[in-house]
């Protein structure tokens, strides 16, 4: 059987306890269970939210090609990936990796590998909105993104 | 007709979100096509200054400038992924 990823692009929250429910419920097979969340964080103090813009359609596309590639890659058991979008506050969630292996290390190099790609491959961009309530700059891309996805190769 | 989508601050930059487009038969690359937006307007030469930094979809599959556009009925463009 073809394992396909779990793929979802939304503005509202996620569960996380829920999520891994539904990825590693019936299956006996799995015995490791690795979850990343990303959440919106504040530096330096200034920031109040940041606003994720995507490109509808070509996300969940690049999500899927991503997950597909884990899933052969590391022989993942189950992948779920959530983005979401909008304005998203300081401290909320921004995004949801779960790979399920039969053994840890496969499920955190799946999770690892997701979220490398997921960041420099799937269309989505940050800008951020300061305490002062005013629209900020776009969130640059950095070169350790890139560096982090090519050490797979 | 070709469907040009823009994202983040390439968006902002033009001023609109999307347009239709009829291109003339000497855009052939992806960068043919950069180059060729950037005769339209202020607006476009601003968004797309610094072309080495934009980034390309045919369809919604990433390609390189060097790519032929080849009959792709949408073409996102927009600067590095920030997500995540």
């Amino acid at each position: 059987m073809t394992i396909k990823p779990t793929i979802r692009v939304q503005h509202e929250d996620f569960g996380l306890q829920a999520e891994v429910d539904l990825l590693s419920k019936g299956k006996p097979d799995v015995g490791a269970v690795v979850t990343f969340s990303g959440l919106c964080r504040d530096d330096g103090g200034a920031l109040m939210a940041l606003e994720l813009e995507h490109y509808p359609g070509m996300a969940e596309a690049e999500m899927t090609r991503i997950g597909d590639l884990a899933i052969a890659r590391f022989g993942l058991l189950g992948l779920t990936a959530i983005h979401r979008y909008g304005k998203i506050s300081v401290g909320e969630n921004i995004v949801l990796v779960i790979a399920a292996a039969p053994h840890r290390q496969a499920a955190f190099d799946g999770a690892n590998f997701v979220m490398d790609f997921l960041k420099t491959a799937a269309p989505f961009w940050k800008r951020e909105h300061g305490k002062d309530g005013a629209a900020g700059d776009w969130v640059a891309a950095k070169d350790a993104d890139d560096a982090a996805r090519d050490k797979w190769q | 007709m070709t469907r040009l989508v823009y994202f983040a601050w390439v968006r902002e930059r033009i001023g609109k979100g999307e347009e239709e487009i009829e291109l003339p038969s000497s855009v052939v690359t992806v960068a043919d096509l950069l180059n060729h937006l950037k005769t339209l307007g202020e607006e476009y030469e601003a968004a797309l200054q610094y072309p080495e930094v934009i980034r390309v979809a045919l369809d919604m599959e990433h390609v390189e400038h060097d790519e032929p556009i080849s009959g792709a009925k949408e073409i996102g463009i927009f600067p590095p992924m920030t997500g995540g």
